[in-house]
């Protein structure tokens, strides 16, 4: 259901942000915002990320972002499965908005006429109006705009949340994405220290629930809609069909598997909007590892596996030792090899025998 | 899924009237649909024996309201100075007559359109004269097409204000916490929610044999019962001007359509049960069902079928 429905989701959370909000001088806040500096930025596709600094250079600004929202068919395995998918900005998972402490981040929404559906986003990174939820619905032919300051730093979960039963189903179908707050003087280890990253990459992991005719093929539908009561049977049963990353199974292997090199430091933001993941970079570790995202806390060190919670994303800085292929999966096998929540590293450099080498060749059995 | 192409608001409303009907462009496409259908009708009725028709003619039960003006709080959302505000009240007129099913489509008649394959079956396990329910709009779209085409008629739904004209006393808009605060948003969305919690009703999904609700004041059965029923009524965003009460412009999502019951509220067309759309507290519709109006023939129509023209 639309709109009536959405205050009632999270009345207490409404409660709570009006009495913060209550004590802002709610004027003068506004007045201060027309006066900052702003930038615009164009926002990429996952897994890459708009080019940004670690390190704010400079005051508080305004962000500009404009996502415009998709309903179109897209293809989310090998053997041509369809999804009627509901993206923002085209891509699955959305853009990662990146911007610092302080900062605001103030966002165009657009869903052009030839869409079917009302859609809205709820921030997670945001306060107030259900994430911005309850001030962000609009019909297709309609456009928003929303500004909310990026108070607490971290990776938070973006999605669609227009009401009720549309909520998971919008969410299944694809529409979530990240934004990533900063600390105005970048990211720290466990130890206060300063730490940076060569290269960023953000994984956005969705679980989608396609169902099945009489053979057990996937079924194709014309629209979205066509396929609601469908699906939503399949969500009910809550066992995925396919739990992959970046929209599709395979979108991030071979000639799209991800890159570095050895002595590079990469920062892995993955989020799941919906489901818990266990993210494992086989071969390789978490240096230092935000399982809840939140840089407000100390990362955890060292760790094989870490721990994504449905609703939320967190972040993993790694710096490669040894090159080779690296595989990045969700380390529930059967989610990573059989339903697709796998990805892939290509990593060149020189080979470390200090950390590994091969003593003896395969042979047969000494007797 | 109907096309969400942006209308006019306007035309929706003016919709309501049968004069002013060939302003509307919603209403004008149905007319087109119908009229291509009643020629399907006739070819049908030529060809096939006539011992079904009787049948599925006899059981709509029809109350004829006259003509007649009434305070509508106009359907979706409205803004004003960029803020929500409360759905402006504009006087709305039925100005030829409404013939109106009295009862809501029941499951033997829309079995019947099941057992001609033209409709899907509905998501529910009743039988006979029961309310159908767990139908989505495009079910009861696809109810109207087939009774029209089946009957040589006009079969279609209510628009929002032809439904609260029929409604009469049971008629409750949308529920709105009458308080809007431009600096502080949230005032609003507790005054709604208070005031939704506060009609204290519980959900009752049981649908009741036809006639169970009693009867209002116009004649019809079941207004406002259990069972929410489908209009015509596009979901839509509008502003209002800063000076008064029109509507300046406004975005219709046909993607949504209005329900009404005891109270009016919003639902994608693919909806075929209201509670899923609900959260745990608050209004849900217990079933979503619906009933038909009958449009008569216009002159240039009825002259035509005489002539076996149409």
């Amino acid at each position: 259901m639309l709109t009536r429905r959405e205050a009632l989701l999270g009345s207490v959370l409404t409660a709570a942000a009006v009495a913060t909000i209550g004590q802002l001088p709610a004027v003068a806040s506004a007045k201060d915002v027309a006066g900052l500096p702003r930038e615009k930025v164009t926002l990429v596709a996952p897994p890459f990320v708009h080019a940004h600094e670690q390190v704010a250079k400079g005051g508080p600004k305004v962000v500009e972002f404009t996502m415009t929202i998709e309903e179109k068919p897209v293809i989310i395995d090998a053997d041509g499965t369809q999804l009627n998918a509901m993206t923002y900005n085209g891509s699955i998972p959305g853009p990662l908005m990146v911007v610092h402490q302080g900062d605001y981040i103030e966002l165009t929404l657009i869903n052009p006429d030839t869409n079917t559906l009302a859609h809205n986003i709820d921030f997670h990174a945001a306060t107030g109006a259900l994430g911005g939820g309850g001030l962000t619905l609009i019909n297709p032919g309609e456009q928003v705009t929303l500004r909310f300051k990026a108070t607490r730093t971290g990776t938070f979960v973006y999605h669609c949340a227009p009401g009720g039963a549309m909520i998971p189903w919008h969410v299944v179908s694809g529409m979530s994405g990240a934004v990533m707050v900063l600390p105005r003087d970048g990211l720290k280890d466990d130890k206060g220290k300063p730490v940076h990253y060569d290269h960023i990459y953000y994984i956005g992991e969705n679980d989608f629930y396609i169902p099945r005719d009489e053979q057990g093929k996937f079924k194709k539908y014309e629209t979205a809609g066509d396929n609601y009561d469908d699906t939503v049977k399949v969500m009910r049963g809550l066992i995925p069909t396919h739990v992959v990353f970046n929209g599709k199974a395979g979108s991030l292997t071979g000639d799209n598997a991800m890159k570095a090199k050895v002595g590079e430091t990469i920062l892995i933001v993955h989020s799941q909007a919906n489901r818990d993941t266990r993210p494992h970079l086989i071969g390789g570790h978490g240096d230092f590892v935000w399982e809840q995202g939140k840089f407000a806390n100390p990362p955890t060190k060292d760790l094989e596996t870490w721990f994504i919670r449905g609703g939320s994303a967190g972040a993993a800085l790694y710096t490669f030792l040894q090159p080779g292929v690296y595989a990045y999966v969700n380390h529930n096998l059967i989610e990573a090899v059989e339903l697709g929540a796998t990805a892939h590293f290509t990593v060149d450099g020189s080979w470390d025998d200090d950390l590994m080498m091969q003593i003896e060749a395969p042979k047969a059995i000494a007797s | 899924m109907l096309g969400a192409a942006p209308r006019r608001r306007q035309g929706v409303a003016l919709g309501a009237g049968f004069k002013t009907m060939s302003f509307d462009p919603v209403f004008t496409f149905g007319t087109i649909a119908a009229a291509a259908l009643i020629g399907t009708g006739i070819t049908h009725a030529r060809d096939s024996s006539s011992s079904e028709f009787p049948q599925a003619v006899a059981v709509s039960e029809l109350v004829v309201l006259g003509p007649g003006s009434f305070d509508h709080p106009q359907p979706g959302e409205f803004l004003k100075d960029n803020h929500p505000v409360a759905a402006p009240i504009v006087q709305e007129t039925i100005d030829a007559p409404l013939e109106i099913m009295k009862y809501q489509v029941s499951v033997s008649e829309y079995g019947r359109c099941v057992a001609d394959g033209a409709c899907k079956p509905a998501d529910s396990r009743k039988s006979g004269n029961i309310p159908v329910t767990g139908v989505s709009h495009i079910d009861a779209e696809t109810y109207a097409t087939w009774l029209s085409a089946r009957t040589n008629e006009t079969w279609r739904l209510p628009t929002d204000v032809e439904w609260a004209y029929a409604a009469g006393e049971r008629f409750r808009s949308d529920i709105e916490g009458d308080e809007s605060e431009p600096n502080n948003p949230a005032r609003r969305w507790l005054a709604q929610y208070r005031a939704e919690s506060a009609l204290g009703r519980k959900p009752d999904p049981e649908p009741r044999v036809q006639g169970a609700f009693g009867i209002n004041s116009r004649g019809l059965a079941d207004v406002a019962g259990n069972v929410w029923e489908w209009t015509s009524t596009c979901y839509s965003h509008a502003t209002i001007g800063s000076g008064g009460k029109r509507t300046a412009s406004s975005i219709d999502n046909c993607g949504v359509h209005a329900v009404e019951g005891f109270h009016r509220t919003y639902m994608s067309n693919f909806i075929r049960d209201g509670k899923s759309g609900g959260c745990a507290v608050g209004t849900p519709p217990d079933n979503l069902g619906f009933r038909l109006v009958r449009d008569r023939p216009s002159l240039v129509q009825a002259a035509l079928r005489r002539l076996g023209l149409s």
